[in-house]
């Protein structure tokens, strides 16, 4: 692909990214950051193309360290992304859907 | 055999690409509500899981013995850690996770600039230069979250470290790396040169975050989030390869959003963050002046009598809160506040603690519902009719000189409007001043008094004395 079609979708996901994340509330800025982390652990993938026709051990062994911190990105940030947001919750009143809301409380 | 030929097809597995990264940006766009975000992050992690096979479909592909080993090596360490991670230390493990992201595209810059070496001269500019872009930001991401951590870890003083001619310094070490990088862009080929680069960018790394004080933290571990984002679009470019091109990109326009919301949110450019902290005391003008002030100091009994009459109260936490792990504590006298028909709600402010979002995911933990963490827009026109504000270890996004002092260091910092309240308690430690070492008249106001000692044990006692009323 020539470097001007990359570019394009470059500039194109930039806007992407502010438009979505510009919508993700204060409270779930903390989960936002630790989901970035493991996203951009993608660069795993640049370890794993390379590491084949890498030749030389010095070459090998920075890209099994890259995979490694690559890994540790995306298995470590899904994982504690999810704690995160596993603890986010509904005031239990208001999770309608799982019968009737109880009677207001008044005494 | 005609199977294994069609998935090897580069364009199935550019498909499987698109499909990866259209996955990324649902992910992003289900996280724009807690009920959704949950869900978001399994389909994010589906799609991490589709490009990476698709990379091992490659033909080229291979060392797989290697590949096993890197992929346990982050397993092994990756998965404990996320496991163990206490709440109120993610700040850290964020920093973290952050720099090890930018030290793995530094290795792979390295790695692929040597092996393009050995295998003839130069590669194109449309590649060397990417791969140079992400060498610098990856080794600065590196070593700045690392100092980060640190700070944050308390391994290293949260203060700010000043050291002579930093700016100088710094420009000069940037000015090194982006020599060398025209060197080498221009025709150089020496590894040497490349690892000047990678060398300079690190000691970079290391002083531009150490004078960044730790109530600046939010903002440093957004850019740096940033940072590692645009490294890996950048390695993207350099390899070809539209997954990593579009991921690091969103990373890297949610690190930057998340740097404007937090130097807004302080009121400070980020030019001014990065030139360091607030001096650490020394300079409180129009505050200070040296002079004791009055302060009405309070006990438990009295605050439980205060709180448990009230119909509207208001928690104003900040990294006190955190530092002293009092989130659970903090839930169970909210409880049973409301046991007794008292209105209780949270006011958060986007910088309150370390990291954006900090004191949410602290009191999500506790098990409070997000729908009573009110943001700062939305409680501070409620503060008026609020009987008490409970100030828990925040000072200075509470400190109404920012509001009302023009020569404050902090002025035109947007703040919790809790003074405003009826009455306002404020747990502290002790009577020093807040980490910006800028005195707080909010302290000696005739609506506050103040309850001294660690933020928990205090609650506790204050719980003690509600339940026994």
């Amino acid at each position: 692909m020539d470097l001007l079609t990359e570019l394009t979708i470059l500039v194109l996901a930039a806007f992407v990214g502010f438009e979505v994340i510009s919508k993700v509330p204060n409270t779930l800025h903390t989960p936002l950051m630790s989901a970035t982390n493991a996203i951009h652990g993608i660069v795993l993938l640049g370890g794993l193309y390379l590491i084949g026709p890498a030749d030389g051990f010095l070459n090998d062994f920075l890209l099994v360290i890259a995979i490694a911190f690559g890994t540790i990105n995306v298995v470590g940030g899904f994982l504690v992304t999810d704690r995160m947001l596993e603890m986010f919750k509904q005031k239990p009143s208001v999770r309608g859907g799982d019968g009737p809301p109880p009677p207001a409380g008044r005494d | 055999m005609y199977m294994a030929t069609f998935l090897q097809d580069p364009d199935f597995i550019r498909s499987l690409y698109i499909v990866a990264f259209a996955l990324f940006i649902v992910d992003l766009r289900l996280m724009n509500h807690p009920r959704t975000a949950r869900k978001g992050n399994v389909i994010g992690a589906i799609g991490m899981g589709i490009a990476v096979i698709a990379t091992l479909l490659i033909g080229s592909v291979g060392d797989y013995g290697l590949i096993v080993l890197g992929i346990a090596i982050g397993t092994a360490v990756g998965v404990p850690a996320a496991r163990s991670v206490k709440m109120t230390a993610m700040p850290q493990m964020v920093a973290l996770f952050n720099g090890v992201g930018g030290g793995a595209v530094a290795l792979i810059s390295f790695a692929d600039y040597r092996e393009s070496l050995a295998a003839g001269p130069n590669p194109e500019l449309d590649t060397l230069i990417p791969i140079l872009f992400a060498a610098i930001i990856g080794s600065v991401s590196f070593w700045g979250s690392n100092i980060a951590f640190g700070k944050l870890q308390e391994i290293l003083p949260g203060r700010p470290i000043q050291l002579p001619g930093q700016q100088f310094v710094n420009i000069g070490l940037l000015a090194v790396c982006v020599g060398c990088a025209i060197a080498i862009a221009s025709g150089t080929e020496s590894e040497a040169l490349f690892i000047v680069i990678l060398v300079a960018a690190a000691v970079l790394g290391n002083m531009f975050v150490l004078p960044i004080g730790g109530a600046d933290m939010p903002v440093v571990i957004s850019l740096l989030n940033a940072f590692t984002g645009l490294s890996a679009a950048a390695a993207g470019l350099a390899l070809d390869n539209v997954a990593l091109i579009v991921a690091g990109m969103l990373v890297g326009a949610s690190g930057s959003i998340l740097t404007m919301l937090m130097a807004e949110a302080m009121n400070r450019s980020i030019a001014n963050i990065f030139k360091g902290g607030f001096g650490g005391g020394g300079a409180a003008p129009g505050a200070g002046d040296g002079e004791e002030k009055p302060v009405r100091s309070t006990d438990p009994a009295d605050v439980a009598i205060q709180l448990a009459y009230a119909r509207k109260v208001v928690v104003a936490p900040g990294y006190g809160l955190a530092v002293a792990q009092a989130q659970h504590t903090v839930r169970d006298l909210a409880t049973e506040l409301e046991k007794r028909g008292v209105e209780v709600s949270y006011a958060i402010h986007p910088v309150a603690g370390r990291m954006p979002g900090h004191m949410n995911v602290l009191l999500a933990e506790a098990d409070v519902p997000y729908d009573q963490l009110k943001e700062m827009d939305e409680i501070n026109p409620e503060f008026p009719q609020t009987d008490v504000a409970l100030v828990i270890g925040a000072n200075d996004v509470t400190n109404p000189a920012a509001r009302d002092v023009a020569d404050s260091p902090i002025y035109g910092m947007p703040i919790l409007d809790v003074d405003k309240a009826a009455a306002v308690i404020v747990l502290k430690r002790s009577m020093n001043t807040g980490f910006a070492g800028i005195d707080n008249p909010l302290f000696y106001a005739e609506n506050t008094s103040l309850l001294f000692g660690d933020a928990k044990e205090s609650v506790q006692k204050v719980l003690k004395e509600v339940e026994e009323l």
